[in-house]
């Protein structure tokens, strides 16, 4: 068993993946139009690429309502201009909190194997804390874009404008909870908790490498237990806070829970190629085949458990059909069709079928493959979230959004690796760590 | 000399696993083994086949998904068309995400009835069926072998002593009918 070195392969790659990155959003701000005209320029010439009839069909229903219906000069133009202006934002904010999420779904990962005191996973906790590394860099790309939309550098977030505050009585009506101060003090107290936690149970488990003490382990037990709590709230505030209110008008009761099914869903498949990949450069002897079997389980249940969310919320929206809930899924189903129903393939169907076979789950090379495609799967799966509220029809795979996923892929696997390699790979002063080494799925050969 | 039956006892499962795995590699004959609770390994120890009932669950689940959008169609579309909550019901695609539950609980209602049903169809159970279980303390905490002795009986017994038995009873072949 060896200590996890950071290799200079990943380290050129995660560079490289950065700049390329960062060119990709430069372009795109680049590219976003300075006022109405350049706008209007960039319109014309995508309808002549045949990018759909934006002239005459605009569903973005409640873009227009929420200015045009109280008598505010707000027409057409301008409207597709700030969209459009929008979109260089909402591309690089899509993978920011896309990575953050990643992170932080592995966190409550972590937080629910140490509150139930599980023995298999024991072996993956130095990798665990090695991705939730990310969360305080992550969650401080969120926040400066949080800021850059609240000194009106975009429009993100439409009740941040006074301007459309006063003329829209419905959200006039959630000020109390939507206004700026009380936004991001929220966004404080949710990060300081998750990192806090992050940062105490890192360091009790690192001490409990060099004495056996019990005590540590009934430490680590409470603080899980305790932030298990606090997470499940935090969560939920924070989908509605940096994602639902993107569209002030909508909302929806199960949100918390369905964009949490999708973190933790997207975590688990990042934790399982991170331990394929280690385990194939030959640092971690001591992970067998039913690790990577019980990985590959609960990818498989999650995704279930996840559609079974994206459903439940579809459906009864869809059955109910109250203007100003359908809104929502009218914008996607119309605009983002291919995207809002090929998540569904790729997040639900594609592992039902393949993860379904118990010999596939325990083969490296089919779990990466599903690993991927459910990565990319709940990526559009924010994007399904946040685009069309923030672009409307106006959106594309441009540059400035390939480039934004690989500038934070780049970050992620740079800032994940480095904290992997600062520790060493097994937490073996845990109690139940022999446990965990010698588990074996007893259907498993 | 003709084979006899054996039923061989123990009082643990780890000893037992490594008893089994003995009497395979002698190639003996094991007809059945009783324990008080499943225990990991056994099939693997005794060379059973792995089971297919996974693979006939997933096809009762198929069959299920099948005969619920089928059965939707009939009831809502061709027999009776309803209009529920401003939802008319004229085609199945448009209708499809109010039959999703239906087809989901169906699809699992028959997986999993007729699995159970099949597996007690391949144990020979009933109701009001007899016990089969030779040694009433299996159910309790003793491990049974019921198990051929082998073209040498005595040496066959010293292996088993040797392995842990606790007790080995000699068996006549036709008193079991």
């Amino acid at each position: 068993m060896t200590d996890y070195k950071f290799s200079k392969q990943i380290k050129r790659f995660s560079i490289i993946l950065t700049i390329i990155g960062a060119i990709g959003i430069a372009f795109g701000f680049y590219n976003a139009p300075s006022n109405v005209e350049e706008s209007k320029e960039i319109v014309a010439k995508m309808s002549h690429d045949g990018y759909g009839d934006h002239s005459d069909s605009h569903a973005d229903g409640y873009g227009e309502d929420s200015h045009g219906a109280s008598g505010h000069e707000y027409d057409h133009d301008k409207h597709v201009f700030h969209q459009l202006q929008n979109k260089p934002w909402a591309a690089i904010y899509v993978p920011a909190l896309f990575f953050m999420m990643i992170s932080l779904g592995v966190l409550a990962f972590y937080a629910i194997q140490r509150a139930s005191q599980a023995g298999w996973s024991i072996v993956l906790y130095r990798l665990m804390e090695g991705v939730t590394g990310y969360l305080l860099p992550g969650s401080i790309f969120v926040i400066i874009i949080l800021v850059f939309s609240a000194l009106k550098f975009n429009h993100l977030f439409l009740w941040m404008d006074p301007d459309v505050v006063a003329h829209d009585e419905i959200i006039r009506n959630k000020v109390g909870y939507l206004n700026i101060p009380f936004f991001f003090a929220r966004a404080i107290i949710y990060i300081s908790g998750w990192v806090l936690y992050r940062n105490i149970t890192r360091k009790l488990s690192l001490e409990q490498d060099t004495n056996n003490d019990m005590s540590i382990h009934k430490k680590l037990f409470k603080f899980s237990a305790g932030f298990l709590v606090f997470f499940l709230i935090s969560e939920s505030m924070m989908s509605w806070d940096w994602i639902m209110s993107i569209d002030p008008h909508w909302f929806s009761t199960l949100f918390g829970w369905y964009v949490f099914a999708g973190m933790f869903v997207s975590g688990i498949t990042t934790l399982a190629i991170i331990t394929i990949y280690l385990k194939s450069q030959n640092y971690l002897s001591f992970v067998n085949d039913s690790h990577i079997h019980d990985l590959a389980k609960f990818m498989f249940g999650v995704s279930v458990f996840w559609a079974y969310l994206w459903f439940s919320q579809f459906m009864l929206i869809w059955y109910s059909n109250i203007p100003e809930e359908v809104t929502y899924f009218i914008t996607r189903i119309e605009d983002y069709n291919f995207l809002f129903f090929g998540m569904v393939v790729l997040n639900l169907i594609f592992p039902l079928i393949v993860l379904m076979n118990s010999d596939f789950k325990k083969t490296n090379f089919i779990v990466i493959l599903t690993g991927i495609v459910i990565i990319i799967g709940h990526y559009l799966d924010v994007y399904n979230m946040i685009m069309p509220s923030a672009v409307g029809d106006m959106w594309s795979f441009g540059p400035a959004e390939i480039g934004g996923f690989l500038f934070f892929l780049g970050i992620f696997t740079y800032v994940v690796f480095k904290e992997i390699s600062k520790a060493p790979i097994l937490a073996k002063g845990d109690p139940f760590i022999e446990e965990s080494k010698t588990f074996q799925y007893y259907n498993l050969d | 000399m003709s084979a006899k039956r054996l039923h061989v006892m123990f009082d643990d499962d780890d000893i037992l696993l490594d008893a089994i795995k003995e009497i395979v590699k002698n190639k003996i004959y094991i007809y059945e083994v009783y324990t008080p609770f499943p225990v990991h390994g056994l099939d693997k120890a005794m060379k059973l086949k792995p089971t297919n009932i996974s693979i006939a669950t997933f096809i009762y689940g198929c069959i299920g998904f099948t005969v619920a959008v089928l059965m939707m169609y009939y009831i809502m579309i061709v027999d009776w068309p309803q209009d529920i909550g401003g939802k008319p019901s004229f085609t199945l695609i448009e209708n499809i995400p109010s039959f999703v539950p239906i087809i989901f609980e169906m699809t699992v209602f028959f997986a999993a009835h007729l699995m159970v049903i099949t597996f007690y169809m391949k144990s020979k159970l009933w109701p009001f069926k007899k016990a089969e279980n030779p040694e009433p303390a299996t159910t309790d905490d003793k491990f049974l072998v019921d198990m051929e002795s082998g073209s040498n009986l005595s040496k066959t017994k010293t292996m088993l002593k040797k392995m842990g038995a606790v007790s080995i009873k000699e068996v006549k072949e036709e008193s079991e009918k």
